[in-house]
């Protein structure tokens, strides 16, 4: 299974990557929760400790890791910046005309910033060690329960692998296309930005007309499968084993650890 | 009775001309056809002699304007019998890229398994089988878009066997492949029909296809122009041309030797065979 590079899975094989991908999705949630409510040193020590032992186990190179966050960085200076010179509390450090940075809003900032650090690297840690096809199923597994609430979970889940499945069927016919119209002396190299963007209307007019004749015939050759959604069996379904079970422990006693530190203050 | 039948099957597709107006086009006119259990049935016939359409009909995607299709004991205008009849008729279509439905080779061939909620041990145990019987064991953790086409067609095939079918129709499943493709597609079809005594009913414009078939029925414009064993079809040059289908090359030559009026036995498709017939008359 080497070969397959969608999404941004790193393959290796590592405790994190044998996981249930129910138990990431729990875990990552988790996360997300404690990330929110520590307010103290000690629940961000306790933090950063757990992301580091899930890293090292997960055997991602920290590179991988951190390449998520140049999107955010603009994010990240400007609402760091924020806290710095509008949360008013403790000591003044500096005072300059308007301008008046206290030492609680330099913590403030400092918390802020590493709060969004952690989210996108423990977000990146879940992308990066499960594949898509099990984030799919375990999404469907994990919601099964909104199917009481009448939302088609099965088939969201289904058109979700059905367009991992032809994300590189359609990137190789992109490519085709874009050699055609080139060929018939198209240009997507000269002009402004709104001239290039109009440039790939020849592209996209017979990249969608495709991918509707295609969804036509996969529908077909679905229903001659007997698809028919809902009821049918698993050719791999989801297990926990005992890994599993240890892994949802440690996530509670971690959750456990952030609600004692923040009574600590 | 056999295990595909069409009695004065008729059906009739509607489609719109420019200016809007209705127009009715029928793309079977009266077809009547019998296919016995474990035959290698081909159907020949060029763009638009209705044969898509026929292979539709035995996989209860299309229904009858008139007339009656029974697969295996089940009327296909029942609309009951749906399930079943596509679970005993598997189809393969022509597009690789397009029947194929997730990421990975096994994966895939488990899908209509996974469709008639067979138990997960029994789904595991026929994908190793459906995979053995169309040479794929090796590529069963790889992912589809790495296959060739021969390869696609073959894991295709392999999910309608993990189905456990009676019967296999395939729309011209090697109209986009090239000619290794083909070749393996036809080979894992014939080893199919005599190792586990499948039905299979190959729909083709391809005439080399049908050399080794049972039956063939030629088709067009919607009806059986003529039918029988190979060496009679092959025989009646002139009206397979007619019908639009490229004559291999043996038995074009053949059939142009006879008419310079070399004597020559009628219906010779092998190539071995004309060497050994053109051997014989030249030692005399």
């Amino acid at each position: 299974m080497s070969n397959i590079t969608i999404g941004q899975y790193y393959n290796v094989n590592s405790i994190i990557h044998k996981l249930d991908p129910r138990v990431k999705l729990f875990g990552t949630l988790i996360f997300i929760v404690a990330l929110f409510v520590a307010n103290n040193s000690v629940s961000y020590a306790i933090i950063t400790f757990s992301l580091v032992a899930v890293i090292i186990a997960s055997k991602v190179p920290f590179i991988r890791l951190i390449k998520g966050m140049k999107q955010i960085l603009i994010i990240l200076i400007i609402s760091s910046l924020c806290n710095m010179f509008f949360v008013k509390s403790g000591n003044t450090l500096v005072h300059f005309g308007a301008v008046n940075i206290t030492s609680g809003g330099v913590i403030k900032a400092a918390y802020i910033g590493l709060r969004l650090i952690y989210l996108v690297i423990g977000t990146s840690v879940m992308t990066l060690t499960t594949k898509p096809s099990d984030m799919a199923d375990g999404l469907e597994k994990s919601l099964g329960f909104l199917k009481v609430i009448k939302i088609p979970v099965h088939e969201i889940a289904m058109m979700m692998s059905l367009a991992l499945r032809f994300i590189p069927t359609l990137m190789e016919e992109t490519d085709k296309i874009i050699k055609a119209q080139t060929a018939r002396g198209a240009d997507f190299e000269s002009g402004g930005l709104i001239r290039k963007v109009k440039n790939y209307i020849p592209i996209l007019v017979p990249l969608f007309v495709s991918s509707i004749e295609r969804a036509l015939e996969l529908a077909t050759a679905m229903e001659a499968r007997c698809y028919r959604g809902g009821v049918r069996t698993k050719f791999r379904p989801l297990k926990y084993n005992k890994t599993d079970i240890i892994a949802y422990g440690v996530q509670i006693l971690f959750l456990a650890g952030i609600i004692c530190a923040n009574l600590l203050s | 009775m056999g295990i595909v039948q069409t009695l004065n099957l008729v059906y009739d597709y509607i489609t719109r001309d420019e200016y809007d107006n209705e127009i009715k086009i029928r793309a079977i006119d009266g077809l009547d056809i019998d296919v016995e259990k474990g035959q290698f049935i081909v159907v020949l016939g060029r763009n638009g002699s209705g044969k898509s359409s026929f292979a539709k009909h035995l996989n209860a995607l299309l229904r009858p304007t008139s007339g009656t299709v029974v697969i295996n004991g089940l009327d296909t205008s029942d609309k009951k019998n749906k399930w079943s009849i596509r679970q005993e008729a598997g189809m393969v279509f022509q597009n690789p890229d397009n029947q194929l439905v997730s990421q990975i080779v096994e994966d895939d061939v488990a899908f209509g398994a996974e469709n008639l909620a067979v138990p997960t041990d029994e789904i595991r145990y026929r994908v190793n089988k459906a995979l053995l019987s169309v040479n794929m064991t090796d590529y069963r953790m790889r992912a589809v878009n790495n296959l060739s086409g021969g390869q696609k067609q073959r894991v295709a095939i392999a999910g309608i066997m993990a189905m456990e079918p009676e019967c296999i129709i395939l729309d011209e499943p090697t109209a986009m492949l090239d000619p290794v493709g083909r070749r393996e597609v036809i080979e894992s079809l014939r080893k199919l029909n005599l190792e586990k005594g499948i039905t299979v009913i190959l729909i083709t414009h391809h005439m080399d296809e049908a050399i080794n078939a049972d039956n063939i029925f030629v088709m067009d414009k919607g009806k059986i122009l003529i039918s029988g064993k190979p060496s009679k079809i092959f025989a009646n040059i002139e009206l397979l041309k007619e019908a639009g289908l490229e004559v291999p090359v043996v038995t074009e030559l053949a059939y142009e030797l006879k008419k310079e009026g070399i004597e020559l036995p009628e219906g010779l498709i092998y190539e071995d065979e004309l060497i050994e017939e053109v051997v014989k008359l030249y030692k005399r």
